[in-house]
């Protein structure tokens, strides 16, 4: 049996009259890479920030690594990691100073800051910027980063919000192997993405229309459901079906 | 100690630990941006020289011109006691009325004495002579203070006569300027200046750097993180609060040794008393950048909302008794207007904090208010 990290029942966001999350359920296990697909509009962000614990659910019940969505949240946020769409690194800060940054605030003490961001630098092959402002890098290495420090205290789920947009495929392919890394190290990977060939890259997917989710699978099945090559036919095949509009 | 108390200790240590390194971050922002900088110090240096150099009240060395049609010894006295003083400076004699309109027209000339024919003889006569002062009211400030510096000198020149005749009966006005003798312009700008800066640096920083935060996205981050989000608004204020209380003293020494700025009260009282504007400051700063999104929206609400109802219904540039009364009812409202009365009554008057303990606690609530407002709307946005 697979350990579950992240559960949900049914679990739904209303503003007013507007249901933005419809009863998703849905369980993501440890170490594994879970592509969180669909439209714009069509309720992934407000899941997802539901899952962070940063947004009360109106109905419905979760566990994010075993804490309560409702009553948790607190230890929620220690045990996660987030990089969202925008650039998450402060641009007018080195990058010590942003790994110290982070790492205080997660509350790591300065002698395991100090090992973690030898390693990481020596990782990411930044020996020579380390004294650069993270502004003055390329954006490629910007999301490289900003993905090595929301990892950087060990959480055990780190949730993706669209981390490669503007990045080129050569880039993309490299984050995809610091991904790849941390899933091998028992991270769950929870990720957005509007990149069709990234989700050909997770383990399962699912496909949110309208506030539902509408398919969970592995890219493989899914593709042979809807008897499609790619992904991207999978993902025209479902949200050509939906009635909301993108904003 | 239980073991929870250790762990409680242990929590509490590490939330210190988070809140340094965020003062530690915000300060590296601070330091970094070469804008925030020159704002931070660069401001304050150039409001005091400005006010203190540039838009003085006092006026001296008015050019004057002088039309003496008498010539006799009187009216040469008078002309020389106007010569005297630091307030004239004689540009030229006329020999002509005609010549006054025409010097008038064309330069920056004050003022214009026109002494009769027969002065002195009338005076010695018929115990009555007259002057002519005519003066440029195209600025009525500065032509009422040059008319009342020139009544002053030729009142001044009338006792002198009075000495040798005997008067039945005479009232002797001994008119003394309180706190400020020599009628300095700087004892009344100076604690604008401070309301002033505090004002902008406390408002405008903390809106702007937290706003800046959201639109980077990096808010999000800190929301996800388990940093609680007051100690994320604690910790933006923090660095603020120690810098301006940096610029007051900067702005105190400059004003007390460049613009000989008198300091009569405890120096202690006047930083207590800094320390609650600033906070003040600081949650108007925190409202606003809850209630906008862009960090140019931020500026222009902190801009127009605080800096322009601060330097008009402060006091300082314009005197609020003279204020229609809706203007003054307005007026209560505008924090600085009270720290400006606190600052004055320190610094000027030589008061304590007995006679300040009404704008104090007026400060202090102001403070709470904002502080309670920003919070819920902190928590909706939140939730």
């Amino acid at each position: 049996m697979k350990e579950i990290v992240i559960k949900t029942e049914k679990l739904t966001k209303q503003f007013g009259n507007f249901i933005a999350a419809n009863e998703i359920s849905f369980e993501v296990y440890k170490g594994e890479i879970f592509g969180f697909l669909g439209a714009n509009g069509a309720g992934k962000t407000t899941a997802m920030r539901m899952l962070c614990g940063l947004s009360r659910p109106t109905s419905g019940n979760a566990t994010i690594a075993g804490f309560d969505v409702y009553r948790q949240t607190e230890e929620i946020k220690k045990n996660i990691g987030y990089m969202s769409q925008k650039f998450s690194l402060y641009e007018d800060l080195n990058i010590l100073e942003n790994i110290r940054f982070f790492g205080g605030i997660y509350g790591l003490s300065r002698q395991e800051i100090r090992e973690k961001s030898e390693k990481l630098i020596d990782q990411l092959g930044l020996e020579m910027e380390v004294k650069k402002l993270v502004g003055e890098l390329p954006l490629g290495w910007k999301q490289k980063l900003a993905f090595s420090v929301a990892i950087l205290h060990e959480p055990s789920i780190v949730f993706l919000d669209e981390p490669t947009g503007g990045v080129d495929p050569v880039t993309r392919r490299q984050f995809w192997d610091l991904i790849y890394e941390a899933s091998d190290r028992g991270i769950t990977i929870f990720v957005t993405t509007h990149y069709m060939d990234e989700a050909e890259y997770c383990n399962r997917v699912s496909m949110m229309v309208d506030g539902k989710i509408e398919a969970l699978d592995t890219p493989g099945n899914l593709k042979m459901k809807y008897a499609a090559n790619s992904m991207d036919g999978v993902f025209y095949e479902l949200a050509r079906g939906a009635k909301r509009k993108a904003d | 100690m239980s073991l929870h108390e250790v762990q409680k200790e242990k929590q509490i240590k590490s939330k210190m630990k988070q809140f340094l390194s965020f003062i530690k971050k915000e300060f590296l922002h601070v330091f970094r941006d070469s804008k925030t900088m020159l704002m931070l110090f660069g401001l304050p240096i150039a409001q005091i020289t400005l006010f203190g150099f540039a838009l003085t009240n006092e006026i001296k060395n008015s050019r004057i011109v002088v039309l003496d049609q008498a010539k006799d010894i009187a009216s040469q006295e008078i002309v020389q006691k106007f010569e005297a003083g630091r307030q004239f400076t004689l540009d030229r004699t006329l020999n002509n009325p005609n010549q006054i309109e025409e010097a008038f027209r064309s330069g920056n000339l004050k003022l214009a004495i026109l002494i009769p024919a027969n002065f002195y003889e009338d005076l010695q006569h018929l115990h009555e002579a007259q002057i002519q002062i005519i003066s440029d009211a195209s600025d009525p400030n500065t032509a009422n203070t040059l008319t009342t510096y020139a009544s002053n000198i030729l009142m001044d020149y009338q006792l002198e006569l009075m000495q040798n005749a005997k008067l039945p009966m005479s009232i002797d006005t001994d008119i003394r300027m309180l706190y400020n003798p020599e009628l300095k312009g700087a004892t009344n700008f100076v604690p604008g200046v401070i309301a002033l800066v505090l004002m902008l640096v406390c408002v405008l920083m903390t809106s702007v750097s937290i706003v800046r935060e959201k639109e980077r996205g990096t808010m999000e981050i800190l929301l996800v993180s388990p940093f609680h989000p007051f100690l994320v608004i604690l910790s933006k204020a923090v660095p603020y609060f120690i810098l301006s209380l940096f610029n007051l003293g900067v702005i105190i020494l400059m004003s007390v040794f460049l613009l000989d700025m008198p300091f009569n009260g405890p120096v202690w009282l006047l930083f207590a008393e800094s320390g609650l504007f600033i906070l003040t400051c600081l949650s108007v700063g925190l409202l606003i950048s809850n209630s906008t999104k862009s960090q140019a929206a931020a500026m222009l609400i902190s801009l127009m909302g605080m800096l322009i109802p601060t330097l008009l219904l402060a006091g300082f540039m314009f005197p609020l008794e003279n204020m229609p009364w809706p203007l003054q009812l307005i007026s209560n409202v505008v924090p600085a207007k009270w720290f400006y009365i606190i600052v004055k009554s320190i610094m000027v008057k030589g008061l304590g904090f007995a006679a300040i303990w009404k704008e104090t606690l007026i400060l202090f609530v102001m403070t709470i208010l904002l502080l309670l407002i920003s919070y819920k709307k902190f928590n909706i946005r939140l939730s």
